[in-house]
């Protein structure tokens, strides 16, 4: 199958990444010609901005932070407003191959979302501990709510076909871990397809994840809760939304 | 009870609800957010007026010490204005993050459109940025 890579907007939520995101933008355009590339800085206090520009993304600035799940938001609704079929969310710190996305593109031919998982055969990332039991709970119960096997459900690089990016541009919610746990809730219960391929992972440029065992213990109740309160949600969650 | 407890009370009472009329009427305040507020005053100005209500509705709801009523409702008032207050902030924490998104979405279309003379080689040439 022939990938087109003009219809897809690679979304890059960026928050004080300079000395990643140029490097990361250049790597984006080199794999992936005529394809769109908007960073949204997260409320940076660095130089993202002039970084990303340079290296010839849009760049929307939001006015403050908003996480994860606001930046990506927007970028969805980016996406909605200048005709993007497709959205891929990547990692400004350069964890995330660019190189995976065409495999990613293909997988949306039959899913609606398509999700690049870390521990699914491909790359070296490795976690351990608590954060790894963590992660495990989290994929069984993921997995039964959407209906397919899901090993990384807290995974950045996502793809999303056209109806995810329609839904997730009124509904992507931005409480912690709202971007990854919640929204593949939302996805799975607006009847998304869901699948997941296997992607290679860099280590990070900055800093290793924690492997502190109070840190995960705290990441697991607070993972725990934001899945009890997306299952339980009523599912018209239009309110907040854009007209 | 004394006579200067019994003027306590009430004058105590007519201070809640003369702060909530007063900012209401300068609208430092909604009504919505007051309501709480209102019901609390009346309450405490009922009271204050006829103590024997108080032992009244202690009674009913088989309370042996009245001033324990006078603390359960305090706590359920303060309650539902913090729920209430909470709720809100969540609103307009919601709201907040729309207007940011919009904004962004806005300022990006503007650049696009007019770009700033010192942003690069899309800068209008000279002649249209002299039509003022």
């Amino acid at each position: 199958m022939v990938v087109t890579f003009e219809r897809t907007l690679i979304v890059m939520p960026a928050f004080n990444e300079e000395a990643s995101v140029a490097d990361v933008v250049t790597e984006v355009f080199a794999a992936l010609p005529g394809v769109g590339c908007l960073v949204v800085d997260d409320g940076s206090t660095d130089a993202t901005v002039a970084e990303a520009t340079a290296a010839g993304a849009i760049v929307a600035r939001l006015p403050f932070n908003l996480g994860v799940g606001g930046a990506m938001r927007l970028g969805f609704r980016y996406a909605m407003d200048h005709g993007f079929d497709n959205v891929v969310q990547i990692d400004s710190d350069g964890q995330h191959d660019p190189g995976n996305v065409p495999a990613l593109l293909e997988g949306l031919a039959s899913a609606d979302l398509v999700i690049g998982a870390r521990f699914a055969g491909q790359g070296d990332y490795e976690v351990r501990g608590p954060r790894r039991w963590a992660m495990r709970v989290l994929a069984v119960i993921l997995s039964r709510t959407t209906g397919t096997k899901l090993t990384d459900t807290t995974s950045g690089l996502k793809a999303s076909g056209p109806r995810a990016v329609r839904l997730f541009s009124v509904t992507y919610p931005a409480e912690y871990l709202g971007d990854t746990i919640e929204a593949l809730v939302i996805g799975a219960r607006a009847g998304l397809v869901i699948r997941q391929l296997p992607a290679s992972m860099r280590p990070r440029a900055g800093g290793t994840p924690s492997h502190n065992p109070f840190k995960a213990a705290l990441y697991l109740g607070r993972a725990i809760l934001a899945l009890g309160f997306a299952l339980v949600r009523p599912t018209t969650v239009e309110e907040g939304g854009h007209p | 009870m004394s006579p200067i407890t019994y003027i306590f009370g009430i004058a105590a009472a007519l201070g809640i609800l003369l702060v909530v009329v007063e900012m209401l009427r300068r609208g430092r305040l909604r009504e919505r957010h007051a309501i709480w507020w209102i019901v609390a005053g009346v309450l405490a100005l009922v009271i204050g007026v006829f103590p024997t209500v108080l032992d009244w509705a202690a009674g009913l709801l088989g309370i042996t010490l009245p001033t324990n009523l006078v603390f359960f409702v305090s706590i359920a008032v303060l309650f539902l204005v913090c729920i209430q207050n909470s709720a809100e902030l969540t609103k307009l924490e919601n709201k907040t993050r729309t207007l940011a998104e919009e904004v962004t979405l806005l300022s990006l279309r503007l650049d696009q459109l007019e770009p700033k003379p010192h942003s690069g080689p899309l800068a209008p040439p000279a002649e249209q940025r002299s039509v003022i």
